[in-house]
């Protein structure tokens, strides 16, 4: 089924299965193989890429769903010559070992920040209030993304770092 | 031959003169890994389109399959091929060698009609597309011939045997002494079957170029996964180029290859075509090696000033049939604790499981559950802090063997830690703190773990730019080998660091025993030092020998190293202007490490202790863990960042060992109950407080030529016991059937009336 999708800011126009995944679709029809595959079932969160700006698990949505959308993946956050301050910070708190995790714990970070600017609440937000910026709020928000090195005290520091920079 | 004395010249990395050993520098490889171009195996693109390949689970534990229709996989739409038992092509029969000193024999893949384990590769399906493959795996029709699963561990533990080989080891007499003990704790833990659950399943890519094999997969050790596909499919080592630079997590899973690569190497040779195969998230439940259960009895017998007379760990585990893999829980008391009667060892049960195997920190992970539990229980018999306890312990040398220690700061470990977290703040009855609806509780630990060297090569090049180029068979598992083979090449030739390159994962480079048993950095990284020396001896003999030198005819011992520049006092050039005159193709040495001869002379261990801070809400049974302080003494330090990444997860594995992590046996199919991440509970970033690793200065120089010692695999050890021991203070109840999930606290809360 002819499928068009806004990739990185590059129109990609490709004839696909109806059952490949957004997941598939980015690593073995477009060679963008940054997003990983930990489960392929919505529960680890290393597929993690922005469709129209909000975060999802790639590995769970059907790639001809989504024709007309703008997909980032990490390979459009930023390039070896010019990092994205988030992964940035990934490098210098040092917020992973292996790297499966890291492109959807990136991606997630920017889906997850633009949450919590929206005022979006979560678990730990108090009913009615606006969301703090505090450990307790990211490690809620970040919960969906599964580290097995489990860099997670290195994430929150780099998200923190992240943070501070952009603002 | 090697002595350890042999160490103790000076050397680059001892002198550290532009600091660059020790600091946190960030990993060579991170820009890759952040910006997702680093290409793990499945991911690495072939020179044409390949296809892809699914493997199909047994649907029994034991039995033997009896009939295979694959008719209809076959018709399905893009499928290349269906492969069961029954028409695989032809691989060497198992264990074969056909090169004697292979280190890993021929493991044919779908090999006969027996079924040894619920999940077992038995057939499997290439397909152009992976969708095309996934459907047509589904109707590959096998029918069985099912015997009963032998599987229940706790009700064949009458029948375990020793290990082979093993015998109990008795030091004094233990059964005299702990019954003439003034103090006892007799209890029994259990630790329960666990999986590596690295977050990239294990997946290999393979092509042929010619007869030569090219296979990408992921694994930590190169040698074995090279020798057995060679082996496997039958064709000479030096034909399979096996590579594997980037590993999605270890943890001792990966340890070696699965059917993945194998299938894979046997598709692409019969297709003629790229093939790639990836476990899926469920089949690496059963697919791949687990930490197995444990059952493990402790005895400690003490008097009343704490010094304890007797001590004995026996251990239960199992492994599947046929193999003798044992998780060896009991080992490290050996050397933690002084008592002059001991009593340790170990019994097997063989089933009908998959095959157990090392997960990280293999005996300490599961050991120190129950030791550093049943310390705190006598602690709290004797009134005596459990920091106290250890202490008054402590031994002067091993307690085993006799052997001096190489190096030995447990206690400064232990209060240092309890300093920085704040210890005197704990309260020794238990249920005494509160902090809104959480009880709060304190925990302590100590942690060991053993130290090794082993044989490794690895080459130096400097290139006529000056570029120095790191070369060996090595794996970097998210340890951070890419970072410290950096660290040390720059400081041995004094290079920056932006001036080295670091090519490992690679069957065609000098040999390194991979990653594992956090054997990695001492080994791999005392090889680099090696070349590096011999790479500095040629270098200053090239240049002092070239008429065209400015050092030409100086004594070469005299050359000095410095930001890229070589001297002989005011004489200088910069490597690559003599590279580029004196040696144009560059100039390449190998070096080598090999275990000291009177290592063995002496007791080498890693040490540390942790503090853990739980919350314990009495009315769910729920346990928060608040913070986490480990503080090690492991050798001199490569890298501040990575090691202390090391540790703190090693110290979250702890905790998740404590609370959550579990996959029970359903006795009725022989399977695992929990098939994927849902169901598997890793700790997630919710489940993690503060957590700090602090690591002591300190240089073994007993240890490897740069006196440095492991940490992947410390952190894991004692921190499950820290938790646990926190739990109790918190609330009262001590869970000795891990994990300590909600269901079994409460039991115990109620049972107090709480
Ligand atoms: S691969 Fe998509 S959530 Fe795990
Ligand atoms: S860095 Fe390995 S899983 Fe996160």
């Amino acid at each position: 089924m002819r499928t068009t999708i806004t990739v990185n800011g590059e129109a990609r126009s490709l004839d696909l299965d109806t059952r490949t995944t957004l997941l598939d679709m980015l690593r073995e029809h477009l060679k963008l193989t940054g997003a990983k595959k930990g489960c392929d079932h919505g529960q680890c969160g290393a597929c993690t890429v922005l469709v129209n700006g909000a975060r999802i698990n790639s590995c769970l949505t059907l790639a001809v769903s989504h024709d007309g959308d703008e997909v980032v993946s990490i390979e459009g956050v930023g390039t070896v010559g010019r990092l994205h301050p988030v992964q940035q910070a990934f490098l210098a708190e040092d917020a992973f070992q292996c790297g499966y995790c890291t492109p959807g714990q990136i991606c997630s970070t920017l889906g997850m920040l633009r949450e919590l600017e929206a005022g979006v609440p979560s678990q730990e937000t108090a009913p009615g209030a606006k969301p703090d910026f505090t450990g307790a709020e990211i490690r809620e928000r970040m919960s969906g993304n599964i580290c097995r090195c489990t860099a997670y005290p290195q994430i929150i520091a780099a998200i923190q770092r992240a943070a501070e920079e952009m603002a | 031959m090697t002595s350890v004395h042999d160490w103790d010249v000076t050397n680059p990395v001892k002198t550290n003169r532009t600091g660059l050993i020790g600091k946190a520098v960030e990993r060579y490889e991170g820009p890759l890994k952040v910006t997702g171009t680093a290409p793990y195996a499945y991911e690495v693109q072939p020179p044409s389109p390949p296809a892809y390949g699914v493997m199909v689970g047994a649907a029994i534990a034991a039995g033997r399959i009896t009939g295979a229709d694959i008719a209809a996989a076959e018709a399905s739409p893009g499928v290349l091929a269906v492969w069961t038992h029954l028409n695989v092509p032809k691989q060497a029969p198992r264990g074969t060698k056909a090169h004697p000193r292979s280190s890993a024999g021929s493991r044919p893949a779908l090999e006969d009609e027996r079924v040894a384990y619920f999940g077992q590769p038995v057939a499997f399906v290439i397909a152009d597309t992976l969708e095309n493959a996934v459907a047509a795996s589904h109707l590959v029709k096998l029918t069985y011939d099912a015997d009963a699963p032998d599987v229940d561990f706790l009700a064949r533990l009458d029948e375990a045997g020793q290990p082979p080989g093993e015998q109990d080891v008795e030091i004094g007499d233990f059964a005299a002494g702990f019954a003439a003990a003034a103090v006892q704790v007799d209890g029994t833990w259990t630790t329960p079957i666990q999986n590596h659950c690295q977050m990239e399943p294990c997946a290999s890519l393979v092509w042929f170029e010619g007869d030569k094999c090219i296979a990408h997969t992921s694994v930590q050790m190169v040698k074995p996964a090279q020798h057995g596909l060679a082996e496997t499919i039958g064709i000479p080592r030096d034909n399979v180029h096996l590579m594997t630079r980037y590993i999605g997590g270890g943890f001792g899973g990966k340890g070696q290859t699965y059917d993945d690569l194998t299938l894979a190497a046997l598709g692409a040779k019969a297709l003629g075509r790229p093939v790639k195969v990836a476990f899926t998230r469920q089949q690496m439940m059963h697919g791949t090696v687990h930490r197995p259960a444990t059952v493990q009895r402790v005895r400690l017998g003490a008097s009343r000033d704490g010094t304890l007379d007797a001590m004995s760990m026996m251990t239960w585990t199992h492994c599947h049939k046929g193999g003798n893999f044992t998780e060896h829980a009991s080992n490290f008391c050996r050397a933690l604790y002084a008592a002059p009667n001991r009593l340790t060892g170990h019994r097997l049960v063989r089933l009908d499981l998959p095959a157990a195997g090392a997960m990280r920190a293999p005996g300490e992970a599961s050991g120190t559950m129950s030791l550093e539990c049943a310390m705190d229980e006598l602690a709290e018999k004797l009134g005596l802090d459990p920091l106290e306890l250890r202490i008054r312990n402590e031994p002067a040398v091993d307690p085993e063997n006799g052997r001096p220690f190489s190096m030995r700061q447990l206690v400064r470990c232990l209060k240092e830690g309890a300093q920085l977290f704040g210890w005197d703040r704990r309260l020794p009855t238990p249920g005494q703190v509160r902090d809104g609806r959480w009880l709060v509780g304190m925990g302590m630990a100590a942690a060991i773990r053993g130290n090794f060297l082993l044989p490794a090569k690895c080459s130096f090049t400097v290139e006529p730019d000056g570029t120095i180029v790191v070369r060996q068979g090595m794996t970097d598992i998210g340890t951070g080998t890419y970072t410290v083979l950096a660290q040390i090449a720059a400081e041995t030739l004094a290079v920056p660091l932006g001036q080295v390159r670091v090519e490992i994962g690679d069957s065609e480079l000098p040999p390194a025993p991979g990653s594992g048993g956090q054997f990695g950095a001492a080994t791999a990284g005392s090889a680099a030092l090696m070349a590096g020396m011999k790479l500095r001896t040629a270098i200053a003999e090239l240049a002092t020998g070239d008429p065209g030198s400015p050092l030409h005819a100086g004594a070469p011992d005299e050359v000095t190293f410095q930001d890229g520049v070589i001297a002989i006092s005011n004489r200088s050039e910069t490597l690559s202007d003599l590279i580029r005159r004196a040696a144009p193709d560059g100039l390449t040495v190998e070096g080598e490490v090999r275990p000291a001869q009177d290592a063995q002379q002496w007791s080498t261990q890693t040490y540390g202790s942790h503090f853990v801070e739980v919350g314990v809400d009495p009315v769910t049974g729920e346990v928060r863990v608040r913070r986490m302080l480990g503080v090690f003494a492991a050798g001199r330090i490569l890298n501040a960042a990575t090691a202390r990444s090391q540790l703190t997860g090693g110290m979250i594995w702890g905790a998740a060992s404590a609370l959550t992590e579990a996959n029970p046996v359903d006795v009725r199919y022989g399977s695992f109950l929990n098939q994927d991440l849902a169901q598997y509970l890793v700790p997630v970033q919710a489940d993690i407080g503060e957590v700090d690793a602090i690591m002591l200065d300190e240089v073994d120089d007993k240890a490897n030529p740069m006196g440095i010692k492991g940490v992947g695999e410390l952190g894991n050890s004692g921190a499950g016991a820290a938790v646990a021991n926190a739990v109790y203070n918190a609330c009262g109840v001590r869970v000795r059937d891990y994990p300590i999930t909600p269901d079994k606290l409460l039991a115990g809360l109620i049972a107090q009336g709480r």
